[in-house]
């Protein structure tokens, strides 16, 4: 399998890996995929008070593809809005990592990833429960 | 430091050819090169007493008479004769059921699934979970019209010596034709066709540091064992296979396996320290799993599982390294190898299993090197695995139910 | 003692051009990963292989998508027969009476899957008699196998009118062509067949190496199954080495055949002269054939005896094909061309290359001439 510079770049020198503190009202995460399926990802993101996603951290079980596609969006999430977060999309990722066909699931599986961790932070803050 | 990477650990995939196989191949390619079948000229002469000392070389190595051995054109030409030439020869007389292993390797596997297309049928029996075969289940297999049984000497993948002797008694005692693929098994572990009751067997040069393109199937001459031919022509190899021998490549065999015959126990007692290193070096990493027993097996083998991280993501970290993930002949395909799911090993372990296959030519270095690296790159992917992560939270990752993908 | 041999038997095997050895060195001394494996050394074995394939697409206006490499032309000649003859429109397979027997065995073996073999006559030339196929094709065929240039009269068929009429009966069409690469010009979408036959050890590359040219179209039923490779169509490791050797030996045809056919041919020509003059019957002369081969015989005189006494002068001829060279049947191909039985028990075959000088055809004659009327004395006084 021949993997774009860029994947390999993300592949060895990950951005944003880490964890953050999941109890943290702030914080939202996303875990997406499963061990069995050979792909997962987990993605947390951190708002501050005017709601600027200031910090994302992820750890990704997976191949090359799977890890460059979240260490991409930790990158690309930090001083987006929430809704701004929710409106990637994952033929974005592809195109960026330059992601072969058999690999496109893998900027799917990010995609799915900021929501799960958008909706989990939703889900936690008081103001936006009211609006549910 | 004198290494050069990447670092060759697939000797079970192919070995290179030993610099003494390759001078010897070189006359045969440039001065003495007539067609052995031209029997009218001494070109052609030269070329079959070259053809005849290389078959009394295979036969050697094995304990065979050189008359039982065939030349093919590799170990999948001689499995896919030995198994539709058998059981197509003795189907008539004795039935159409054939008992094989899940583990087998494709070449026998699939001409055994042809046969079940053209109406035969077959028992796949599943190893236990250390990759051997019960005996007592091989017994329950056995019907009465079990005609063929086929069973590999040495696992490609875990490296696990099968009990050939004693399956071989059953078969005897059971009139069933038994076929062996020792494909893995040249120069690594002792074969005497005289003891063993094996009717016929698969052999490989390129496996045995000899050149690729050739191979030789034993057929058994007491009692005799008939094959159909699967390829017609000329009428050589007495019939059983027909084809222009290739000269330099039957001696390069002849000469890789008298080199193994003659240097096989001291380079497998080096080999023993170089595996037992390795495997202690890669053991002290948390939550690895070797593949396959560790006491039944070749001392080139290492077949480990790498716990919580993924397979593809395992094999781009350790390039400075050539090694398989699975068998060489599957590894194009992402497919978890079906040797360990056999064995009962999860997806994810098989995913990231990695077989490490040393050989003549591996320094003790090198193994240094492998575990210094796979010690490093196991850690960077743990630290960047969830699931790593949740094990060391005490999580149970059975018991968390994970969204479909 | 024997010092000077003169090698007249190229049609059996030719010798390793050192070009060919030189590109293969590597690939036997180095270390070669198994073309299937994902890391580094797997991968450069996959490149040789690919380049390979294109240089012996090249040599005969394939593409490289078409061509499956085997372990020779017996197999290539066995995957085709055995792999397509079930597939097309019908219960019957039509081979000419002159194939190779790695054509003509595999043919017989189909008629116990209840396939019916029909041979194509050919006339006293050699060359397949158009009313006898059309004949034939009155059954129902699945395919239709005719060699290109025979192995021993190199007798050179009209394959692309013989594949028109085959297609016409919706037959398939395989031809041999082992004989006829490095001799004369292939072009195999213009020979019009669906499949064809390449051998390596005949044009200067190594033994153990061979090609089938498959037209994609076709849905080939592999003979030989495991591993998956050659796109499922021919299992088994690739022979590294020798497949780089066939294709080096292509590359060289490419540069090198037209410059030497003309004085191959013109040796062959001085060959035949003298052997007229010595009273040499010559098979298929009337026909187009090879520059490189002649194919005769002398009245009353043994072509085994013969062969043998060349042999002991230095000359390495043929009697008959190699392959069937253990047997003492006479050629199946002459008999097919209507020569009596005790004739063609004794043709001999010289069969030259590039190799081979106006010296050793002279010297050649000059010996025959001896041998032939020495035998004819003997056997005066036998009489």
């Amino acid at each position: 399998m021949a993997y774009s510079d860029k994947v390999i770049d993300h592949y060895e020198n990950p951005r944003n890996v880490g964890s953050l503190d999941k109890s943290d009202p702030n914080v939202g995460t996303g875990m997406v995929g499963a061990p069995a399926c050979g792909d997962v990802m987990k993605l947390q993101i951190k708002v501050n008070d005017s709601g600027i996603i200031e910090d994302a951290k992820f750890k990704t079980y997976g191949c090359g593809s799977a890890i460059a596609s979240s260490s991409l969006v930790t990158e690309w999430l930090k001083g987006k809005t929430l809704d701004q977060a929710a409106e990637i999309k994952n033929s974005a990722i592809a195109e960026e990592l330059a992601l072969p066909p058999v690999k496109i699931h893998c900027s799917v599986l990010a995609e799915d990833a900021i929501k799960a961790a958008v909706a989990d932070l939703k889900a936690k803050q008081p103001m936006n429960k009211e609006t549910v | 430091m004198s290494l050069t990477t990447p670092i060759y650990l697939d000797y079970s995939a192919t070995t290179p050819v030993d610099p003494r196989v390759a001078e010897k191949m070189i006359p045969y390619l440039t001065k003495i090169f007539g067609n052995p079948a031209s029997r009218s000229h001494s070109f052609g002469w030269a070329a079959e007493k070259a053809v005849e000392e290389a078959r009394e070389e295979v036969a050697r190595l094995v304990n065979a008479d050189s008359r039982e051995i065939v030349w093919t054109s590799g170990a999948t030409e001689s499995n896919n004769l030995a198994i539709k030439g058998a059981a197509h020869f003795y189907s008539g007389t004795k039935g159409k059921h054939i008992i094989t292993v899940a583990t087998e390797h494709k070449a026998v596997i699939d001409p055994v699934r042809e046969l079940e297309r053209e109406g035969f049928e077959a028992t796949f029996l599943n190893p236990e979970p250390n990759g051997l075969i019960d005996i007592e289940k091989f017994k329950a297999a056995i019907r009465p019209d079990t005609v063929l049984a086929s069973v590999m000497f040495v696992n490609n993948e875990i490296g696990v010596i099968q009990d050939i002797e004693a399956i071989g008694n059953i078969c005897r005692e059971n009139n069933i034709i038994f076929h062996v693929d020792a494909a893995q098994a040249t120069g690594k572990v002792e074969i005497d066709l005289e003891k063993l009751p094996v009717d016929l067997m698969s052999f490989s040069a390129h496996k045995t540091y000899g050149p690729k393109g050739i191979g030789a199937l034993y057929v058994r001459r007491k009692p005799r064992i008939r094959i159909e031919a699967q390829m017609h022509g000329g009428g050589h190899e007495r019939g059983m296979r027909s084809g222009t021998l290739p000269t330099h490549q039957i001696v390069g065999m002849g000469e890789a396996f008298r080199i193994a015959r003659e240097e096989m126990k001291q380079e497998n007692e080096r080999i023993l320290r170089l595996r037992n290193r390795l495997l202690q070096g890669l053991v002290s990493i948390d939550e690895v799993y070797v593949n396959g027993d560790i006491e039944k097996r070749v001392p080139h083998n290492l077949n480990i599982s790498f716990n919580f991280v993924e397979g593809e993501s395992l094999i781009m970290a350790v390039k400075d390294i050539a090694v398989s993930s699975g068998s060489a002949c599957t590894s194009a395909s992402l497919e978890p190898s079906y040797v360990l799911r056999a064995l009962g090993r999860s997806d994810e372990l098989a995913h990231s299993s990695i077989r490490f296959s040393i050989g003549r030519f591996t320094t003790e270095e090198e193994i240094d090197y492998t575990v210094s690296l796979m010690k490093n790159k196991i850690g960077k992917l743990r630290e960047l695995s969830p699931l790593w992560e949740m094990h060391l939270d005490g999580v149970d990752l059975s018991k968390v139910e994970w969204a479909a993908h | 003692m024997q010092i000077n041999k003169a090698y007249f038997d190229h049609n059996a095997t030719t010798a390793l051009d050192p070009r060919v050895l030189e590109a293969m060195i590597p690939y036997l001394s180095r270390q070669n990963g198994n073309p299937a494996s994902r890391h580094w050394f797997g991968r450069m074995s996959r490149q040789a292989i690919d380049h390979a394939r294109e240089q012996v697409a090249n040599a005969v206006e394939a593409h490289p998508s078409q061509i499956v490499f085997t372990s020779g032309g017996t197999e290539s000649n066995n995957l085709a027969i055995r792999g397509i003859s079930t597939l097309g429109n019908g219960q019957a397979i039509a081979v000419s009476a002159i194939e190779h027997p790695c054509v003509m065995n595999p043919a017989k073996g189909l008629q116990k899957h209840g396939i019916k073999v029909n041979t194509i006559d050919v006339d006293e030339n050699g060359k397949v008699i158009v009313d006898s196929l059309l004949e034939k094709l009155k059954t129902p065929t699945g395919l239709v196998s005719v060699i290109l240039a025979n192995n021993e009269t190199g007798v050179i068929q009209n394959i692309d009118s013989i594949a028109q009429i085959a297609r016409d009966h919706h037959a398939l069409v395989h031809t041999d062509a082992v004989q006829a690469l490095g001799k004369i010009d292939i072009d195999f979408n213009a020979l019009h067949v669906h499949a064809m036959t390449l051998s390596s050890h005949k044009i200067n590359g190594p033994h153990g190496v061979g090609a089938l040219v498959i037209d994609k179209r076709v849905d080939l039923i592999a003979q030989m199954l495991g591993g998956g490779q050659e796109r499922g169509l021919r299992s088994g490791t690739e022979n590294l080495a020798a497949i780089v050797g066939f294709g080096a030996a292509c590359e060289l045809l490419k540069y090198e055949r037209l410059e030497h056919a003309a004085s191959i041919k013109s040796l062959r020509d001085a060959l035949e002269i003298g052997l007229r003059n010595l009273g040499a019957r010559i098979f298929g002369v009337a026909a187009e054939r090879l520059p490189n081969t002649s194919f005769f015989a002398f009245e009353g005189i043994d072509g085994e005896t013969l062969v043998m006494a060349m042999d002991r002068k230095g000359y390495a001829v043929a009697s008959g094909s190699a392959c069937s060279s253990d047997s003492t049947e006479p050629s199946h191909v002459l008999l097919a061309m209507g020569i009596q039985p005790d004739m063609a028990r004794g043709a001999i075959r010289v069969s030259l290359s590039s190799t081979n000088s106006m010296e050793e055809i002279e010297s050649f004659l000059t010996a025959l001439a001896n041998e032939i009327s020495r035998f004819k004395q003997l056997t005066a006084i036998a009489v």
